[in-house]
């Protein structure tokens, strides 16, 4: 195992938030904290290499490679910290992997810290991945903590891809941009859960291309705007063959936050069948009330049902 | 247990050419003592829902008290009566997105409970708790499924005092002959607590200990299910309801 340096306890807990993870992971990993890697281990079948530029990494999983997990997290902890980092995801034939990613943020300085990770994804024909993917924020200070992931995913016939996009706290900025394109037989299917308050912005755009006969698209983003916030929605589906797609927003408004949600569908085959559907509304009184009568407060409701919608 | 004082409720309607002040319920009083089974029943409109609604806090009375074990209650909110020990089961049960059954289970008693244990108010209503437990508590499910999970949630309270608004408004008969049994049950098993029940079913009226009938917001009769229940069979309403019901 490649070991650079120790990570702090602050890092420590940005580990736990975005990764679950409380000690060193199983499998292949690459922790990186503020701008540098700090560990890294890789498998027989699973290898992690740096760019040759210092830009990222590439992660390399072998043809019909099972059961084995990779976690990439990144942890910031210094203010001021700016980063774009690129990393490839080759993944083998016929494999079946879980990918964790995910970036921990703690400002507590008054600069903004920054991390851009772009990452692309080349899943081989047959394969199936699961990616969880989670952002965090912490920290007191004034400088900001911003996220803007950038997401490609290049899918060979009959692949599958499970993806876990999350990020519920801290987080002042972020600009998602998903892409996927998938061939013939492939399936994405991707969970969004989006909570922002305080005056945060968050922009996420995904961009479904459906080239493949037999392809198929699920796409659900579940979203809370709390406080002053606001949140851009923009799912897209594009059918360019017999193939299914369905994108959803469903969104909660608290306070004054603010919503726009835009599915959006393109078909260029007439056996494409794809569906969008939206809606944004404040939680119900009903509900509040419902559990009221079981012995909550009114916050502890609202709680509740905030945990429950984003879960 | 809970005692109604001078109850009175009003709204303030736009009849389109101005207000006018409607009136719901006028001036019920109403005791409902310890292990007592009692159903509240009489027509439509009647106010019997928004009595119900009154006792869970979930209404204000325009005047009167509510007492509870001796206990003002009237000025406490939905959340404090549930803590003194009132439950209200839905006639309408309230979907949740994402909200399991098992996590409605648990907030409804209050603890963490293993969800073997969280299984065995499913299993009390009729439902096989496996293929539940885990559900969302969402459009998913159908009416009758809420109903029986929506009673789930009051037994996973028990509480001194359940209210249930009409447990069979919104499901078929078939269902509702098995959830008769739920509440048979739970009359067989009343200790030290009351239930009331909303309810336009013979078959409910029949396992009442007392039968209260509401019409035109005020109470028309009250008393032992013996002395209310001849009167209320064959009374010209449930002839009409017949007719539309067989289609004669």
């Amino acid at each position: 195992m490649l070991k650079i340096k120790e990570i702090d306890e602050i890092q420590k807990r940005l580990l736990q938030e975005i990764a679950d993870l409380h000690s060193v992971p199983e499998g292949a990993f690459n922790i990186r904290a503020n701008g540098e890697s700090a560990m890294r281990n890789t498998t027989a079948n699973i290898d992690i290499i740096s760019k040759e530029n210092g830009s990222g990494i590439d992660i390399k999983i072998k043809p019909g490679t099972k059961n084995e997990s990779v976690h990439i997290p990144v942890v910031m902890s210094q203010s001021g910290l700016k980063e774009v980092v690129y990393n490839d995801f080759y993944i083998g034939e016929d494999s079946d992997v879980v990918i964790v990613a995910g970036c921990g943020i703690d400002n507590c300085g008054t600069q903004d810290s920054e991390h851009d990770g772009i990452h692309r994804f080349f899943v081989g024909k047959g394969a199936k991945v699961k990616y969880v993917e989670k952002h965090y924020g912490s920290g007191d200070g004034t400088g900001k903590r911003l996220l803007n992931p950038g997401t490609e995913v290049y899918m060979e016939e009959d692949s599958t891809m499970e993806m876990e996009m999350v990020q519920i706290k801290g987080v002042d900025s972020t600009k998602r941009d998903t892409k996927a394109e998938l061939s013939a037989g492939a399936r994405l299917v991707v969970q969004e859960r989006l909570m922002t308050h305080g005056t945060q912005d968050a922009y996420s755009i995904y961009k479904v291309v459906l080239n493949g006969d037999d392809s198929s698209a699920d796409v659900v983003s579940r979203s809370v705007a709390r406080d002053h916030s606001y949140q851009k929605l923009d799912m897209c589906i594009l059918g360019n063959a017999a193939c299914h797609g369905h994108t959803e927003c469903d969104s909660i408004i608290m306070d004054e936050g603010r919503i726009l949600a835009v599915p959006s569908l393109e078909a260029n085959s007439t056996e494409a069948a794809l569906v969008h559907e939206a809606a944004i509304g404040k939680i119900a009184g009903e509900q509040i009330i419902k559990l009221m009568t079981l012995g909550l407060t009114e916050a502890e409701a609202e709680e509740q049902i905030i945990n429950g919608f984003l879960k | 247990m809970l005692e109604l004082q001078n109850i009175s409720f009003g709204v303030t309607e736009d009849n389109g050419s101005g207000s006018v002040d409607k009136e719901i319920l006028n001036d019920i009083n109403l005791k409902i003592d310890d292990n007592k089974f009692v159903v509240i029943t009489g027509p439509n409109g009647g106010g019997k829902s928004t009595l119900a609604k009154i006792i869970a806090g979930i209404e204000k009375p325009t005047s009167g008290r509510i007492f509870l074990d001796g206990v003002d209650i009237t000025d406490k909110n939905v959340t404090e009566r549930a803590k003194a020990g009132i439950s209200f089961a839905f006639q309408q049960p309230v979907r949740f997105k994402g909200i399991q059954v098992l996590d409605l289970i648990r907030l409804a008693a209050g603890r963490r409970m293993s969800p073997a244990d969280a299984c065995k108010y499913l299993a009390e209503v009729g439902l096989c708790a496996k293929d539940y437990i885990n559900r969302e508590v969402n459009a998913s499910l159908s009416g009758g499924e809420l109903k029986r999970i929506e009673i789930a949630t009051v037994l996973a309270r028990s509480t001194r005092l359940s209210v249930f608004d009409e447990p069979e408004a919104g499901i078929d008969l078939w269902s509702f002959q098995n959830l008769i049994q739920v509440f048979e049950k739970m009359r067989s098993q009343i200790n030290d607590s009351s239930i009331m029940i909303i309810s336009h079913q013979e078959r409910i009226l029949e396992i009442a200990d007392d039968i209260v009938v509401l019409r035109s917001g005020k109470i028309a009769a009250s008393g032992p299910r013996d002395e209310i229940l001849p009167a209320l069979i064959g009374t010209p309403s449930a002839v009409e309801a017949c007719k539309v019901l067989t289609g004669k």
